[in-house]
């Protein structure tokens, strides 16, 4: 299915995408995700093409573009979760931390115990506070003392854990929208990922948790490499290191976050970062 | 001709009936009580003190063996109907390649068992589970003479009642599991959730109460049917023991014989009444139970709100 399994830059130049951001602006932190010419057909519709992306290790990438350009897409291939949709086809290759995402022989359950995500809309199980962080470890074999820690980590980690310390017993959806979103960012937190896919986490939300949410992601840098969907140009700039521009299934162009907005290369990106379109 | 019924007349039509029905309804179960309550004694339930005469005799039948004998057999029908049931609806609604020609056929194969007439499962539970699984066993214990297994019994009833109401339970719980919104089954994926783990821990949780009541009105079914119990092990009287491989009493078969068949009607009519009282109450708490569980079939949605 392959093509390439080593990842040279060469081909990326030569396809003309601007990305010698990577070697002049080069981010200190090693590689964490490397995607090469990852081509995704949604039955017959080609939702990506020839997609190709470094992602530095504890940084914040922001994917952004109009609606229906493939951020999301882009988003599932990287844990497979593009695998639920039936008729959806790959070629091309990522690599997470070295591992070939779209091997057949990568067991997908540890992949995505490694390659966390959170969804647009936050979905708690309809379970208690507790048992929500606890599902990923539990599943994972984790249980007892260790698990009571482990909860209460990811939930400090989420900053969540002074408001929900009495409620750990409380169904999830009891807690407001904003900390409903923080309890999943908690879940997916504590198992322990090298990576977190965030798809449009603060979409759904009032100013005030949206606001905790960004918070939230410039914490998690520090430990996480988050690669984040947004409509919402103001929180790229905010809180990404890198942005990376798709339109029409196309990576456009992708650099330093400041450098796309201040200095951008295409004139199709300038259009959108502006508001002329999307 | 449409146009010329006055529109106050169809809401009052349709009301009329409806009213109707549900009067209908009401008078059965107060006259019923009505009727029976002088004969709820506690003999009634238990029986007489010196229990001396005949077996036959309608008069010394009390209410507690034809309970034990329905919750009996309708407890055994539970066990094997339900993982029967779910363990089908999981792979018609988890495994089964979706829209696929064999889900459709299994589907509809379930569905044709449901609306097979219940004199059929009498017949088929006599000639399968009597006849040849209970023959079988006694052909292999070598002792042909005196049956033990090859005979109508109560777990030969159990099972054929279980096989007649296994699609109410598939059904219902297809439609619990199909009902589980996807954002849980996509949160549990993303968490590096096998699918066993996805139905163990997230479908069939929130599934439950779906199953619950598909599995009552099962029951409900089964509690107040008859008809498969006249070849499967269904007796007048026993010897008062339950087992498995014995005949049992049974409430429903009880009213049947009694209203139809009895030798002294007079002095089986307020054994009749209490064993009607009682089959009308056992449907209305299997039913009141089906509603509350209904009422809470979609967890997930109601605490959204």
């Amino acid at each position: 299915m392959l093509a390439q399994r080593s990842f040279d830059h060469g081909p990326l130049r030569r396809r003309g995408i601007a990305f010698d951001t990577v070697t002049s602006e080069a981010p200190q932190n090693p590689v964490c995700i490397e995607i090469q010419s990852l081509s995704l057909w949604d039955g017959a519709t080609q939702a990506l093409r020839s997609v190709s992306l470094i992602v530095p290790e504890r940084q914040v990438t922001a994917l952004i573009g109009p609606s229906g350009c493939g951020k999301s897409s882009l988003l599932r291939c990287l844990n497979r979760m593009n695998d639920l949709i039936p008729g959806a086809r790959v070629s091309g290759g990522c690599r997470v931390g070295g591992v070939d995402v779209q091997d057949h022989r990568v067991d997908v359950t540890q992949l995505r115990r490694r390659v966390g995500m959170i969804f647009q809309k936050s979905n708690p199980f309809p379970q208690s506070v507790f048992d929500n962080v606890a599902f990923g470890l539990r599943i994972g074999g984790c249980s007892g003392s260790e698990l009571e820690g482990r909860v209460e980590s990811a939930l400090q980690r989420a900053a969540l854990w002074d408001e929900v310390r009495d409620r750990l017993g409380e169904s999830a959806l009891r807690l407001s929208g904003g900390q409903q979103q923080r309890l999943c960012i908690a879940r997916a937190v504590a198992v322990e990922p090298e990576v977190l896919l965030m798809d449009e986490p603060a979409s759904a939300l009032d100013p005030v948790s949206v606001g905790r949410i960004e918070d939230l992601i410039r914490e998690l840098r520090e430990d996480y490499t988050i690669l984040m969907v947004t409509h919402h140009m103001q929180q790229a700039a905010r809180l990404s290191d890198q942005t990376a521009f798709l339109h029409q299934g196309e990576l456009v162009e992708v650099g330093r976050t400041d450098s796309i907005f201040s200095q951008p290369r295409d004139p199709r990106t300038e259009d959108y970062v502006t508001g002329r379109f999307g | 001709m449409i146009r010329r019924i006055p529109d106050w007349m169809f809401p009052r039509l349709t009301g009329a009936v409806a009213w109707a029905l549900a009067g209908l309804v009401l008078s059965l179960i107060l006259g019923i009580s009505w009727m029976a309550w002088p004969h709820l004694s506690w003999a009634a339930w238990v029986g007489p003190g010196g229990r001396a005469s005949n077996p036959l005799d309608p008069r010394s039948v009390c209410l507690a063996p034809l309970l034990i004998g329905t919750a009996a057999r309708t407890f055994l029908m539970s066990l094997a109907v339900i993982p029967m049931g779910i363990l089908t609806a999981v792979y018609l609604a988890e495994y089964a390649p979706s829209g696929s020609r064999m889900a459709r056929t299994l589907r509809w194969l379930v569905q044709v068992l449901a609306g097979v007439p219940s004199v059929i499962f009498g017949l088929f539970g006599l000639g399968f589970f009597v006849g040849v699984v209970g023959g079988g066993l006694d052909r292999w214990n070598g002792d042909l003479a005196s049956p033990v297994w090859g005979r109508p019994a109560l777990l030969w009833a159990s099972l054929t009642m279980a096989l007649m109401t296994v699609p109410v339970v598939v059904v219902a719980t297809e439609e619990a599991l199909r009902s589980v919104p996807r954002d849980l089954r996509v949160a549990a994926i993303a968490l590096g959730a096998t699918r066993l783990q996805v139905l163990m821990r997230i479908l069939l949780p929130n599934a439950l109460p779906g199953i619950a009541t598909g599995v009552i009105l099962a029951i409900g079914r089964a509690s107040g049917e008859v008809v498969p119990l006249l070849f499967t092990g269904a007796a007048v009287a026993t010897q008062g023991s339950v087992a498995l491989n014995e005949r049992f009493m049974d409430l429903a078969y009880q009213v049947f014989v009694l209203s139809t068949q009895s030798p002294d009607p007079q002095a089986s009519r307020p054994l009749l009444l209490t064993s009607v009282w009682a089959l009308v109450f056992l449907s209305l708490l299997l039913n009141a139970g089906a509603a509350i569980l209904r009422s809470r079939a979609t967890p997930a949605a109601r605490d959204r709100l």
